[in-house]
């Protein structure tokens, strides 16, 4: 019987000559992430001086302060510090800071590699499937078992294919094709289990767009959502000097899925995901005039260069609508800079955009751009859950960064196939 | 460990994530000081409401969103003796029971209501509703877990283990 690429990873990480989906077993960990806000702050670094445990392999550990950048005030800064001070006690090298959310780093460092194991302490860490890694959120307390002895235990997964067929109509990003899927699979759809993105179309994108939509498998409860790798991954890593050093796994043709489900990406509109849950998720046409406050485009979801280069196609030469801000804040200081070289920055500039530095804070409302009461937001981000962004009595509407981007020039929730 | 949890109830609805148990805005304050802002999104009193011991009873998928651990710690914090829902987002079912707060399964919840004296029984897999007469079938907590949780958690079972 064939293997599923979560099999195939997870057996590879055990030593294993082979698992099936159901088989609790304990794996090596290839990568350790931690970030500032559910870093060492929380238990891990007491709980390590506690157990007097030192970090099982230091190469292997990358810390990475990102929501907390930059600080607002005085606590934020005090938690970056106390970031920075442990990763330095414990001789970790591999720490960043101020350069953007922590997934969209650890691809651009070569940290997320096809075949591995990759946890960390957030839980859009499943971004890294996209590269064919089996990546996946944990907890501060789990994150401490795994610094001390290099693994943890895992359930491996059964598998959702979700395949697309078709070529994406001028207008419609891979966060419509993201929104699609959790809007049709449900918010829990696919809790503890593996999705697999597949087909014509999913091959076809860029590795930028990619990310963006394994990004989100975890607002249907997915473990992890993978894609198989191929040049593109390849390529991408060849360019920062990775060769070779790791192993791609792919499902087989006769893996066992627990559900298939085909989408066809001609048919595909702009998609927007309403309040209060992700899943809430309608075409932006069948959408009833919806006024806005704010536009965001950025975070681990939405501010990827391509995300940037969309955005400024629909921009470029209009304004953005008086009394509404859109706040842009690209998703790493690597695509900040190429932005800028590119005059993309200074396009969204132009327009009226208030350019900002790489970070979390927006998407999750810890600094740089909360929302009042009665505000709403249409953002690129990848949660609208209650409160997210600032009140409990404000909005957030997530959609593509087209979308967000012919939304700030209305002040309304646009179709962007408008501006073209 | 205790076979049994006895409490008053807290009933919400489904989807309660981890951004309305521990509002991102105040995960900068200690656990302490933060766990006032827990759930006030849709509940602002629940901090003074909830007394050790009480339960909290919800619909589908508790817990979804984020990794954060502190959504768990707060609610132990407040004294939150188990939680009882349809089913659990993943990553907080497993932070649930690392920092030592039972999290149960039981298909019936809908019968359960805010005040409600409720006794579950771990072992045997069943919820007494004490001020319905009632009973629901629920999931049973394996006797290693169970213990896990008895000790206050993952860490403290590991410090328990290496003594040992």
């Amino acid at each position: 019987m064939g293997k599923t690429m979560s099999e195939k990873i997870l057996a590879n990480a055990a030593g294993l000559a082979e698992t099936n989906a159901g088989d609790i077993l304990w794996t090596n960990v290839d990568k350790a992430m931690m970030d500032d806000i559910l870093g060492p702050r929380v238990q891990i670094a007491e709980k390590m001086e506690e157990l007097k445990a030192k970090v099982w392999d230091v190469n292997k550990t990358v810390i990475i302060s990102d929501h907390y950048t930059p600080p607002a005030n005085i606590k934020q800064a005090e938690i970056v510090k106390f970031t920075r001070d442990w990763a330095t006690k414990q001789n970790i090298n591999n720490y960043y800071e101020f350069v953007g959310p922590c997934h969209q780093a650890m691809v651009e460092n070569g940290f997320v590699l096809p075949g591995t194991i990759v946890l960390g302490t957030d839980s859009h860490t499943c971004m890294g499937g996209a590269m064919g890694a089996f990546a996946s959120g944990v907890g501060s307390t789990e994150m401490l078992g795994i610094l001390v002895t290099g693994k943890t235990w895992l359930r491996v997964p059964e598998t959702i294919q979700v395949s697309w067929q078709g070529k994406l109509a001028a207008g419609v990003m891979a966060k419509d094709i993201s929104l699609k899927i959790i809007g049709e699979i449900g918010h829990s759809g696919a809790t503890y289990k593996a999705v697999e993105y597949v087909g014509e179309t999913i091959k076809a994108l860029d590795l930028d767009e990619r990310l963006a939509i394994t990004n989100m498998a975890v607002e249907m409860g997915a473990k992890v959502g993978l894609m198989e790798p191929d040049e593109k991954v390849f390529d991408y890593l060849k360019l920062r000097g990775v060769e070779g050093s790791y192993v791609a796994f792919c499902s087989d043709n006769d893996a066992v899925y627990s559900k298939v489900c085909n989408f066809d990406a001609n048919d595909l509109v702009p998609q927007v995901a309403c309040p209060h849950e992700v899943d809430n998720v309608c075409d932006v046409t069948s959408l009833p005039d919806t006024p806005i406050h704010q536009a965001y485009l950025g975070s681990c979801t939405g501010g990827r260069y391509n995300d940037l280069v969309m955005a400024a196609k629909i921009l470029k030469g209009r304004k953005v609508c008086k009394g509404i801000r859109l706040l842009v804040s690209p998703a790493s200081q690597e695509i900040w800079q190429r932005a800028e070289a590119d005059g993309l920055l200074a396009i969204l500039a132009d327009a009226g955009a208030v350019i900002m530095a790489p970070t979390c804070g927006v998407c999750v409302g810890l600094h740089s751009g909360l929302l009042a009461e009665g505000e709403v937001c249409i953002s690129s981000s990848n949660r609208n859950f209650i409160g997210r962004m600032g009140s409990a009595k404000s909005e957030i509407y997530l959609a593509s960064p087209m979308t967000v981007a012919a939304s700030a020039i209305t002040g309304r929730i646009t179709d962007p196939r408008e501006f073209l | 460990m205790n076979k049994k949890i006895q409490g008053k109830v807290h009933k919400y609805q489904d989807n309660i994530n981890t951004d309305i148990i521990s509002p991102p805005q105040y995960m900068e304050l200690s656990i302490e000081d933060s766990a006032q802002y827990a759930m006030s999104a849709i509940d602002p009193d629940f901090y003074k409401k909830v007394k050790k011991g009480d339960i909290l009873v919800a619909g589908t998928n508790f817990g979804s969103g984020s990794s954060r651990e502190t959504s768990p710690l707060v609610l132990k914090y407040l004294g939150v003796g188990a939680i009882v829902a349809k089913f659990f987002a993943r990553i907080f079912y497993r932070n649930a029971i690392n920092v030592g707060i039972p999290v149960i399964e039981c298909e019936e919840v809908d019968k359960i209501a805010t005040g409600d004296e409720i006794s579950i029984n771990l072992e045997d897999g069943c919820i007494h509703n004490l001020t319905k007469g009632e009973s629901y079938p629920c999931s049973k907590i394996p006797p290693h877990i169970a213990e896990l949780i008895h000790v206050g958690g993952m860490y403290e079972y590991l410090k328990q283990q290496s003594k040992a």
